[in-house]
């Protein structure tokens, strides 16, 4: 999670953009559930509050959901994207979708793709490349280049493969539902 | 080189620049991902003929740091918390053995309770401590400040503590120029020490002294403290010279020359505070902030004047202490003496709480009008601290208080 916030912000540095990464610093113990925020700027970042009114919600572990409400403050015309095969009415989120603008809420199965192209079950690279297609926030290009930089060689190769297969995946599900 | 990076890692290339030659270590939150880092250049043999000291505690960090030092290396070692508690008497001996060693304090809450959360109630426990402290207010000026650290306590002979707000700024990833190593070359000489432990011409350092000479001994340490009134912002600007931009000195003025209202920080609630008085001042409230660097040594006459021509002044600060309140604000009306002044005094964020715009704006609303307490404790749940104080009016065996609002909170939510 952390490290998906920290590639987001390497990705729109890489844009020329300012941005600014950080985690929300909870229990120090893996499996924990974790809040990591990231702001994108044309101007120098400088306020340090935690992002109170997101324009974009990932959420990687679907079992958060019943727990935590991490959609508070989502703003009217933000992005969710969720790691799960499920859809919104599944998840109990047919309000939420039918809230926010069509087309800015989707879910991926991000762990499978996961899976299938790296042979682990960590979504992050994956869900990059979503939030790249669903909101356009970066360029699939500029995410690459992060995860690359983050996971040289063989790791990052397969990260951006998993990345890419996201990027299309939602690209896809965004013509099928122009059309339908 | 300009990068995208945490704050941990910004601040150990800037180290890894000035060539320590010995770094002594002992990890803990949220100091550790700098030695980390550092002992990970070290092992891939960055760091040229730096020794890197793993020691079992902090107590022992600041030990060896102190014999480093005293045998001429250029020495640095980074703590946080209770790590810093721990080290203390060390803490003193080094300053008062006149050695420049640099530290890292990645500011963090004191226990108990254990917090490990944000605030700087551990390096303001060493503001008497005869350390310099330079207070960053965002990574830039941390990973600059230790460059100018080393030169500052170098030229001095005294230790220079490095404070930056664990978390907030140690785990933020964001642009940081890194200090080149060649610029780095240029700016801060080889270490020339005025005593060096060696064995070819066997010396001992750290002489008894009784009463005949000891306040004379003491006396040099604060007088060396006020020469760096003058070294600290001379070093800041030879540095400028060289990188090309401002960082460091004894303060940051911002919108404060005409402001009525004026904030006075320590550290990276300074970036947030500059938005909301941005804000205000789009609403025609003329307000500033002053971000004090250097809070040790404490820069009197230069508060005095960026203080004198407004009409209050309001002390944000990370820590207070126990039984009187603000301790930065203290210094501030110190500084003040004999001038007529409005001081209102703000803790804020202690333990990790976030330091919201919104409850800024909402205490500053009445703070400008002089409608807030002498004290004020940001967004203090006094429905949680009055049930508590009736427990303990109820029942002489109230339990714990930690633990008794815990459950009250826990309550709260279900």
């Amino acid at each position: 999670m952390v490290t998906a916030s920290d590639l987001i912000a390497m990705a729109a540095f890489e844009e020329g953009r300012h941005a600014q990464a950080f985690p929300s610093f909870g229990s120090e113990r893996t499996g924990a559930p974790v809040v990591a925020y990231c702001r994108i700027s044309e101007t120098p970042i400088r306020t340090r509050e935690p992002v109170l009114h997101p324009d974009l919600v990932v959420v990687q572990d679907r079992t958060l959901l019943p727990i935590l409400n991490v959609f508070s403050g989502l703003t009217e015309d933000g992005y969710v994207l969720i790691n799960s095969s499920k859809r919104s009415a599944e998840l109990g989120l047919s309000d939420l979708q039918a809230r926010q603008p069509a087309g800015h809420f989707m879910t991926i199965p991000a762990t499978d793709i996961a899976r299938e192209h790296t042979g682990r079950t960590v979504p992050n690279a994956v869900l990059l490349g979503g939030v790249a297609a669903l909101t356009g926030l970066y360029r699939m290009e500029s995410v690459g280049h992060a995860i690359m930089a983050r996971f040289p060689g063989k790791v990052g190769e397969m990260n951006v493969a998993a990345a890419q297969a996201a990027y299309d995946l939602v690209v896809s599900k965004q013509k099928e539902s122009q059309n339908a | 080189m300009l990068k995208q990076i945490e704050g941990s890692q910004a601040v150990a290339q800037a180290v890894a620049a000035c060539r320590p030659e010995v770094i002594c270590a002992y990890p803990i939150s949220p100091q550790t991902h700098i030695v980390e880092a550092l002992s990970a250049m070290w092992k891939k043999g960055e760091l040229g003929n730096c020794e890197y000291v793993n020691v079992e505690s902090e107590f022992s960090a600041m030990s060896a740091s102190i014999g480093a030092s005293a045998t001429g290396a250029r020495s640095y070692t980074a703590t946080a918390s209770q790590g810093l508690l721990f080290m203390v008497e060390a803490v003193y001996n080094a300053s008062g053995l006149g050695l420049p060693i640099v530290m890292t304090v990645a500011n963090r809450a004191i226990g108990s309770p254990i917090n490990i959360w944000n605030d700087q109630t551990d390096s303001m426990s060493q503001r008497d401590s005869g350390w310099l402290q330079l207070y960053a207010t965002d990574n830039q000026e941390a990973a600059d400040l230790h460059v100018q650290a080393f030169k500052i306590a170098e030229e001095l002979s005294l230790p220079v503590m490095v404070c930056m707000d664990g978390f907030i700024l140690t785990h933020a990833m964001e642009q940081v120029d890194i200090p080149e190593a060649a610029d780095v070359d240029a700016f801060l000489p080889p270490y020339e020490p005025r005593q060096v432990l060696d064995p070819a011409a066997p010396i001992s350092i750290g002489a008894m002294v009784g009463p005949e000479a000891f306040t004379e001994v003491r006396y040099l340490a604060h007088h060396k403290q006020l020469q760096a009134l003058d070294v600290i912002p001379r070093v800041s600007a030879e540095f400028a010279e060289i990188f090309g931009r401002t960082s460091g000195g004894l303060m940051h003025h911002y919108r404060t020359e005409d402001a009525e209202t004026i904030i006075v920080c320590l550290g990276s609630v300074t970036g947030t505070l500059r938005d909301v008085v941005d804000e205000r001042r789009e609403q025609g409230e003329r307000i500033g902030v002053l971000s004090i660097v250097s809070f040790r040594p404490f820069p009197a006459a230069a508060v005095r004047a960026a203080l004198e021509n407004a009409t209050r002044f309001i002390v944000l600060e990370k820590a207070f202490s126990v039984g009187i309140g603000g301790i930065v604000s203290s210094h501030c009306r110190a500084a003040m003496r004999g001038k007529r002044f409005i001081c209102h005094e703000l803790i804020a964020g202690l333990g990790g709480r976030d330091i919201t715009k919104a409850s800024l704006h909402s205490y500053l609303d009445r703070a400008v009008v002089d409608d807030v307490e002498d004290t004020t404790f940001l967004d203090l749940d006094r429905e949680l601290v009055d049930a508590e104080l009736a427990r303990e009016d109820a029942h002489r065996r109230s339990g714990a208080i930690p633990e008794n609002m815990l459950r009250d909170l826990a309550a709260r939510e279900n």
